[in-house]
């Protein structure tokens, strides 16, 4: 303990003494800045504060002199966790005040200017200095928790909670908190309750004219009712999904997962696209019903239906994929077990084989439901008059109203319904044990499917998967004639405008329009994906494996960026990070950090299911080996949860690349994303391109996915396989 | 064989709450060194976590806990000096027998060539030699059981712990491996603390036993000790199944006092009962069968039930003493049930139980 901790310390007084203090223009060092050091813009705070009359900064070297002190005390001195604990409280709390206290045009608040007159001193946004030595005093606080007995004595634990509580209050609470203040102000800023309850019980939100005459219901309406049938729908598809690839000797399994996987990497308003082009009023089915079967030419598919169809393609993949760790993580014995109860093999799968599934089921459908609410591309394309809260706020905020507290209210309901499911999921799942993968040795063979079971499953899931071929085919072909729908002439020209190489006398040349974005986007995710996987089981393991005071808050707080829809963490991204401290607007950081805690839920909760149903005497049988927790949680569980390693990776992978709602507020001309690329072009029209390009995108993402199935592999748990039943059987 | 030699483990006061419920309740004990002690007691009595609370893997409320003489009280489990084997084993599904044996050795930073010797070493000692490259999945329970204590000797612990190590196992199977446990816990000379909730197994491998009930310890003592002397009726019953029957005490002299049970009148030590109504606990082999009136005195009693268990006879009598539960070894010629017998008492297995 007290080792790390004066690691963490001596990290401190590098951030503080040695690295810049401040944001360096364009983020990377040059030797012409380094001249100047320590003084100068890329000067330490120590330095800045003595010589620059950056006064303010001089106090944050006090906690780190006390921890000094503190930490050459004998260790068995009670006073070092005081010592620390203290440092690290008062090292974050002044940091926390400068930092917000003085901004880029001096004091940051009222009352600072009343009390010593504007305009105060100035400063910039934080930079690498300034982030090591916020992190040290964390940890110097959780290391002093940890000596005091916080979790057990354990630092790890101690300083994981404090790392991602700090970050998640940094990146996912305080952008909230910036639009939620926007939301009770007026336009000038200042306080006005009155505006905001007209915005709030606005009848184009809550009212229910459909119902009784053929006027529209309220937003807030239409978006409960779709988030409801695509969560309900999505899991149902999930589940037989799943079940079909683990529980079947169904012949075409890797199809059937490739089917599965491709809508999750298509960008979703590549779908809604495609449901245009095959069943909008030119569309080519709705050509071959007007032309076979004299049905006329409609616009049905705007609106309702066509969200739906759109969301129910694009979101089903997730649910399988959360569905399959679960129904792989059912100990056949217990249905074994059932069996030789009498048992038929009907009544197993729904006594036993589906309550087991029960968190997997729930956990589908929260999925659902938040995606649903959250997804902007499909009824962006597609909503036609039926609009939902996450268009109406995108428009609230770019629209020519521009209305940030409408926006705000409208965030606020959004929220709450989201929130809503994620209760009532709690309540529904309470305390039950769903353990079943134990530390006995587990032998035996899963169920095969009941035969009406089956048939459900086949008779759900093969009809979805054509559609979905067709969906694809529409895309494929998409970019290689001149205009679909019209025009079938065969041509490379989309893919030759956005992806020409050409061989200039300096070497190759990537001349193609999509080069620059296409190139930002692979780096981006890839940044995106590990930490988002890291952070994400970390917390997972956290919530599930060890207990703390606030665990329900802390829970909370790292489920609740998923129910923020892009487009309101795109707004709350800028309102919050254009000025200091925390200034990243424009830069590739902020994208990455937009991903990583946008997409971190999801790495939780497949974290939570797969960790609850691994038995924690393992976890314990390691510790009293002598195992610290790093070491219990590298060798123990990680392996263990290697579905869930593939899910978070995956997932998070393939939403970085997809995502569009957040991230065409922050991209820039530097770090431009090919979905906003994609968008761009749409609105001019250049469909080919769009589709051409959206389709060398999944093309990338799926070699992507199966990298990282290959690299990160199945988990062994020695479960017999079908094939070797007859060696146990004489055995 | 322990590198520092087995270790004491001693509770100073310790208790254990989850908020407002109490697991473990001031519990004061000493383990002496290279010692079996026994935690007994029913299903929620606090023997396990009293077990996790030596392992680490619970953190004492109030209170101190010495290892070998070290206050342990704050360390975590990877800091102490203790391995345990779990109830399920808790053997890691996805390594071999090996990788779960050499599991110790290697996460505290021991050569892999040297870990993996450590490991084949224990693992031969407890037969499972040729095993080393199975996953748990593909051996029995009870070999399962005893990679669970390899994996737990390679590190030659100060304290090794038990958490019902046998309540996986088959019944023939568990008088082997409970000898085995103690065969190897005497050859090693291993200070073991041991969970059960069955009595006869804590009688038969333990050097000392804590009863534990409500949280509380209710006696400690050597298995005979507890068994002839129980401190409490709780005791008396969950131990060895005795008759509990009202008496009479009267005429303290010295140690020992005159009972009265029905017609029959005794001498008893009086183990600080004073004069008046008391129990008493009579053992059910103490109780002795005729089918004519015997020399001494004696109650009259009808079989109401009668079992044959092939070594003995277990009868239920209905007597003025109340129903009895008797052990007879007489198996020849059994009393048929609802014939009338007389029942007199054997000079040992009847004691007062003092409070």
């Amino acid at each position: 303990m007290k080792r790390t901790a004066a690691l963490w310390l001596g990290l401190g007084w590098v951030g503080f003494a040695v690295l810049p203090w401040y944001l360096v223009e364009g983020g990377s060092l040059s030797l012409d800045l380094l001249s100047g050091w320590p003084r100068g813009a890329a000067g330490g705070g120590l330095f800045l504060g003595l010589l620059e009359g950056r006064w303010w900064l001089l106090p944050l070297a006090l906690p780190l002199l006390a921890a000094l002190i503190g930490l050459r005390l004998p260790t068995d001195d009670r006073r070092i966790s005081d010592i620390l604990v203290w440092a690290g409280i008062a090292g974050l709390a002044w940091f926390v005040f400068q930092g917000f206290a003085i901004g880029l045009r001096g004091w940051g608040g009222n009352w600072l200017v009343a009390l010593f007159g504007a305009p105060g001193p100035k400063q910039e946004g934080m930079g690498y200095g300034a982030f090591l030595t916020a992190l040290s005093f964390l940890m110097l606080l959780t290391h002093g928790l940890a000596a005091r007995g916080f979790c057990r004595g354990d630092a790890f634990t101690v300083s994981s909670i404090g790392l991602i509580i700090a970050l998640i209050t940094a990146f996912v609470f305080f952008p909230i908190w910036e639009i939620l203040v926007s939301a009770f102000k007026d336009n000038d800023g200042r306080f006005a309750l009155n505006e905001f309850a007209a915005k709030f019980f606005d009848n184009s939100i809550w009212g229910l004219d459909c119902t009784y005459s053929s006027l529209r219901c309220g937003v807030a309406w239409n978006t409960l009712f779709l988030a409801i049938l695509v969560g309900v729908g999505t899991t149902a598809l999930g589940l037989a999904f799943a079940l079909i690839a683990t529980r079947t000797a169904f012949r075409f399994k890797g199809l059937l997962r490739i089917l599965t996987v491709l809508p999750i990497i298509t960008p979703p308003f590549v779908i809604g696209l495609a449901v245009i082009l095959l069943f909008g009023r030119s569309g080519a089915v709705s050509a071959i019903l007007y032309e076979w079967f004299d049905i006329p030419r409609s616009r049905w598919i705007y609106g309702l239906p066509g969200i739906f169809l759109a969301q129910m393609l694009a979101f089903t993949p997730i649910a399988f994929l959360v569905m399959i760790g679960v129904v792989q993580g059912i100990s056949p014995s217990l249905e074994e077990a059932s069996q030789t109860l009498r048992a038929k093999s009907w009544t197993t799968f729904s006594t036993i084989s589906l309550p087991l599934m029960r968190p997997g089921i729930a956990n589908g459908f929260l999925l659902g439901f938040i995606e649903s609410m959250a997804d902007f591309g499909n009824p962006l394309v597609l909503g036609g008059n039926f609009d939902v809260l996450s268009t109406k706020i995108f428009f609230a905020v770019v629209g020519a109203s521009h209305d940030q507290g409408r926006a705000a209210v409208l965030a606020i309901i959004l929220l709450a319904f989201t929130l809503g499911a994620f209760y009532a999921q709690h309540r529904w799942l309470g305390n039950r044990s769903y353990t079943t993968v134990t530390g006995k040795g587990d032998s035996g063979l899963p169920l095969p499917l009941p035969r009406r079971v089956a048939i459900l499953c086949y008779g759900t899931a093969i009809p979805w998967a054509v559609l979905t071929i067709v969906i694809y085919v529409t895309i494929l072909i998409g970019g290689f004639v001149k205009t679909m729908g019209r025009d079938y002439t065969p041509t490379l020209q989309h893919y030759l405008t956005g992806f020409a190489i050409e061989r200039a006398s300096w070497g190759i040349h990537f001349s193609g329009s999509a080069w620059n974005s296409f190139f930002t986007t692979i780096q981006i995710s890839a940044i995106a994906a590990p930490l988002t996987a890291i952070i994400g089981l970390l917390t997972a393991y956290l919530l599930a494996r060890q207990r703390f005071a606030g665990q329900r808050a802390f829970e909370f707080g790292t489920m609740l960026s998923f129910a923020i829809p892009g487009t309101v963490v795109g707004v709350s991204y800028i309102l919050a990070y254009n000025v200091p401290p925390i200034e990243i607007t424009g830069t590739g950081l902020i994208l990455i950090i937009c991903f990583v805690f946008r997409n971190m839920p999801v790495g939780v909760r497949s974290g939570i299911a797969t960790m609850s149903q691994i038995d924690k005497s393992l976890d314990e049988a390691s510790l009293t080996l002598g195992a610290r927790t790093f070491t219990t949680v590298w060798r123990v569980i990680l392996p263990l949860l290697r579905p869930a390693i593939v899910a978070a990776l995956v997932y998070s992978f393939v939403r970085a690349m997809t995502a569009v709602s957040a991230i065409i507020f922050l991209v820039s001309a530097e770090y431009n994303m090919a979905t906003a690329y994609i968008v761009g072009r749409v609105e001019a029209g250049e469909f080919g391109l769009a589709i051409a390009y959206s389709s060398v995108l999944i093309a990338v993402m799926l070699v992507a996915i199966l990298m990282i199935q290959i690299s990160v592999g199945e988990r062994r748990l020695g479960r017999r396989s079908t094939s070797d039943v007859a060696l146990q059987g004489a055995g | 064989m322990s590198k520092n030699g087995p270790a004491s483990v001693e509770f100073r006061s310790v208790a254990k709450r989850y908020g407002t419920v109490t697991a473990v309740d001031n519990v004061t004990f000493t383990i002496e060194p290279g010692k079996l002690v026994t935690l007994l007691g029913p299903s929620g009595c606090g023997k396990t976590t009293t077990l996790r609370l030596i392992a680490g893997l619970e953190m004492a409320s109030e209170g101190q806990i010495l290892i070998g003489g070290r206050d342990v009280t704050r360390l975590s489990a990877a800091d102490r000096d203790v391995s345990m084997v779990f109830q399920s084993y808790a053997l890691f599904p996805h390594m071999t027998v090996l990788e779960n044996a050499a599991y110790g050795p290697t996460v505290s930073g021991v050569p892999k060539a040297k870990a993996n010797e450590m490991a084949v070493e224990k693992l031969g000692l407890v037969g499972l030699k040729g095993y080393e490259k199975r996953l748990p999945s593909e051996l029995s329970g009870g070999q399962q059981q005893r990679v669970a204590v390899a994996r737990a000797l390679v590190l030659e612990p100060q304290v090794l712990l038990f958490d019902e190590p046998l309540s996986n196992l088959d019944a023939k199977l568990r008088r082997r491996v409970r000898e085995d446990i103690r065969e190897l816990q005497l050859k090693l000379n291993l200070t073991v603390a041991y969970v059960t909730h069955d009595q006869q197994e804590a009688l038969a491998v333990s050097d000392r036993i804590i009863v534990m009930s409500n949280a509380a310890i209710a006696q400690e003592g050597a298995p005979r000790d507890l068994y002839e002397e129980p401190a409490s009726l709780f005791v008396a019953d969950f131990i060895g199944d005795a008759n509990l029957v009202d008496g009479e005490l009267s005429e303290i002299q010295g140690d020992r006092a005159r009972v009265r049970l029905a017609d029959v009148e005794l001498q008893l030590r009086h183990r600080g009962a004073r004069p008046g109504p008391i129990k008493v606990a009579i053992r059910p082999e103490s109780l002795v069968l005729a089918a004519q009136r015997p020399a001494q005195q004696a109650v009259s009693g009808r079989i109401a039930k009668a079992a044959y268990l092939g070594t003995h006879m277990e009868y239920t009598v209905a007597s003025p003493l109340g129903e009895l539960f008797i052990v007879d070894r007489q198996v020849t010629q059994p009393y048929a049930p609802q014939s009338a017998v007389w029942i007199s008492l054997a000079d040992h297995g009847v004691t007062v139980v003092p409070a």
